[in-house]
């Protein structure tokens, strides 16, 4: 394999690593703050449909990477409202969005199907973006940058500051903040907004910048991914970074060595590689956790004020 | 007029409508026409294809039919639910568009002996059931024809579903057209083990490009792989339908499916009386099979050599499958001068020498 190869491996498997790390990241803060939102998948089809829709007709990429991130905020209140403040259960009603997510951006989308757009470019001039290696820090467009930039806030918020103190408080032991006066439902709802805002923007990244194109079913599962990832990076935005890219990479090379005709291994075989990946590094965790500490939330997905 | 199904208000639908009786066929009631899809209609590929059929026989029938379908139905025992559906509301004639779809097809036939069943790509018939399916490997010789013409690099990638025959058969006819422009051509194969995950026929669209391929062609549905092609500046074939506007520039050209010229044909014996059970594989000269206009990049060269292809195929003068052919393992398949029969071509598991699968 050439240098060259090596680049182009790399800028795809960021590509694909990073809608996934938005959503996931997204759903960890909701997750630390006790909603378990099982409609990600969901929630990204609403996000990559009204993207679409919005850039198709403005033509701007920028107002449709708002409206995606709003239409996931709209999607997420809807759970928020049923689970939050109706008290209907977290998993039924979180894949009921899904299913939810999933007829309505078909609905919504069926105007749109057959049309492209202009897709996403890179954030820095041509000079650096498609210069032969520099490309590899400087060619990606401006999602990827972002995606970055919100792990590193996410985790400062979390760990560094009063209010992310009072979200794990809120996720880990509801009883207790709410007795010292915090507002539960507030702060969890808050923290789905935020979940439903990132599953937007990431679904937006498949129709405006992976494949700029509305087709139904676009995110074809990568959701649920992002939900398996919040696990396997035992609710750490750190982890959740590395945990992307590696999926991002499994899947990558899975290609490129069935392009490169390694026919010593099966196709089959090569295709199991991203789940085989996650199982393995799932059971190391479990067996890891045996040794002590405990990754999820305490009142992960427990309706407040108890029932 | 038109009736939508999904597969979620089914179970209502079925509910309500099993209590009616059958009352059969009245005077100058629309003559009901069902599809069962196996994907969305919004998925501009396969299904999307048949959908297009649909709505000829609306524009060719009017008022004289009444069309409905299903979409996204799976292939098992939610098909069976779902054609009994169609046959419980009314429709006389049934067609059920993908392989998988096959015993459902026969089961429910034997328990509605009046109602007309067509099944796609299949190979199970009975009196009610006829099959049709369409030789894509013809269209698969012209643009393969053309990539041996356009490819500086002699060495196209092919992004692949599943290795059915189906599959099998598409990769062999596009690599012997290719192969018979440039000897020393390759064809290598990434295997997506999917029919639709439009990102991930993106990501082998570039992995077979940073490997050195500079053409592309797919037996997938959706058109990100040419969307791929289009970013990197290489060219690539549409798949079931024209997806020029998708990659203006790399499209070459695509291999349409046509299903309405047979769907209006079907529907007209089957209102007339004179529908009989048979087996249908049109090609290029029925009109089932379709290349889009070529693209402008196209050399005066290629485009006359792909439009003599085209013109064999018609003629029947050119078979894509004529010996002498020998697979990867050097079996001779095919002796010189004979071509490779409907059965052979129906049960293909190999793969013809240069095919890196």
């Amino acid at each position: 394999m050439t240098a060259a190869i090596l680049v182009s491996i790399f800028m795809t498997l960021a590509a694909a690593a990073t809608p996934i790390l938005l959503a996931a990241l997204g759903e960890l803060v909701t997750e630390k703050a006790g909603v378990l939102n099982l409609g990600v998948e969901g929630m990204m089809l609403c996000g990559a449909v009204a993207g679409f829709a919005v850039a198709y007709s403005t033509g701007s990429v920028a107002l449709g990477l708002i409206a995606a991130t709003l239409a996931g905020v709209a999607a997420a209140m809807i759970f928020a409202l049923l689970t939050l403040g109706l008290g209907s259960n977290q998993v039924a009603t979180g894949l009921a969005l899904t299913i939810f997510g999933i007829g309505a951006s078909s609905l919504i989308g069926a105007g749109f199907v057959g049309r492209t757009i202009t897709r996403l470019g890179p954030l820095f001039p041509a000079d650096y973006a498609a210069h032969p290696w520099l490309r590899l820090v400087f060619g990606h467009d401006a999602i990827v940058y972002l995606s970055l930039a919100l792990v590193l806030a996410v985790s400062l918020f979390l760990r560094r500051t009063r209010a992310g103190l009072i979200l794990r408080a809120v996720g880990e032991n509801a009883d207790s903040a709410h007795a010292i006066g915090y507002r539960v439902l507030a702060i969890r709802t808050a923290a789905t907004a935020f979940g439903g805002a990132l599953a937007g923007l990431g679904g937006a990244y498949f129709s405006l910048a992976l494949t700029p194109m509305w087709a139904d079913r676009l995110t074809a599962g990568r959701g649920w991914i992002a939900l398996a990832l919040v696990v396997f990076a035992a609710w750490k935005p750190g982890r959740l970074l590395i945990g992307a890219y590696l999926f991002g990479a499994v899947a990558t090379f899975e290609l490129q060595a069935k392009a490169a005709g390694w026919s010593f291994i099966a196709p089959e075989v090569l295709a199991m590689t991203p789940y085989l990946a996650t199982i393995v590094v799932l059971t190391m965790m479990s067996l890891g956790r045996r040794t002590g500490g405990r990754d999820a939330p305490a009142c992960l997905g427990k309706p407040f004020p108890a029932s | 007029m038109s009736t939508i199904i999904t597969r979620r208000t089914l179970l209502a639908g079925a509910a309500a409508t099993s209590v009616l009786p059958l009352t059969g066929a009245q005077a100058q009631a629309p003559f009901g026409v069902g599809f069962i899809y196996v994907g969305p209609v919004g998925d501009h590929g396969w299904s999307w294809t048949h959908d297009q059929g649909r709505k000829a026989l609306e524009k060719e029938y009017g008022n004289k039919i009444k069309t409905s379908f299903i979409e996204n139905v799976a292939e098992g025992p939610d098909a069976v639910r779902a054609i009994r559906q169609l046959a419980q509301a009314g429709d006389q004639l049934i067609f059920t568009t993908s392989f998988g779809f096959m015993n459902p097809t026969i089961q429910v036939a034997k328990q509605f002996p009046k109602i007309k069943f067509e099944h796609a790509t299949g190979y199970q018939r009975a009196e009610n059931v006829a099959t049709y399916n369409a030789r894509f490997y013809e269209g698969r010789a012209v643009i393969g024809t053309l990539a041996g013409h356009m490819s500086k690099a002699g060495q196209a990638g092919y992004i692949a579903s599943f290795p059915i025959p189906e599959v099998v058969m598409g990769i062999n006819a596009f690599h012997l057209a290719a192969k018979k422009v440039n000897p020393n051509f390759k064809t290598k194969v990434i295997w997506a083990s999917t029919w639709y995950d439009p990102a991930k026929e993106a990501d082998a669209a570039k992995a077979l490009i940073d490997q050195g391929c500079d053409v592309i062609s797919q037996h997938t549905d959706s058109p990100a792989a040419l969307q791929a092609a289009e970013q990197r500046g290489v060219y690539a074939f549409g798949q079931a339908s024209d997806m020029k506007a998708f990659a203006p520039k790399a499209q070459l050209s695509a291999i349409v499916d046509d299903w309405s010229g047979y769907y209006i044909k079907r529907v007209k014996e089957a209102m007339d009386g004179s529908w009989k059970s048979g087996d249908v594989w049109g090609g290029i000269k029925d009109g089932m099979v379709k290349l889009a206009p070529y693209n402008d990049a196209v050399s005066p060269a290629a485009r006359a050599a792909a439009d003599e292809v085209q013109k064999g195929i018609i003629a029947g003068t050119l078979h894509p499958f004529t010996g002498e052919l020998k697979d990867q393992k050097g079996t001779l398949r095919l002796k010189a001068g004979e071509t490779a029969s409907d059965e052979m071509l129906s049960k293909m598991d190999w793969y013809v020498d240069g095919v890196q699968a």
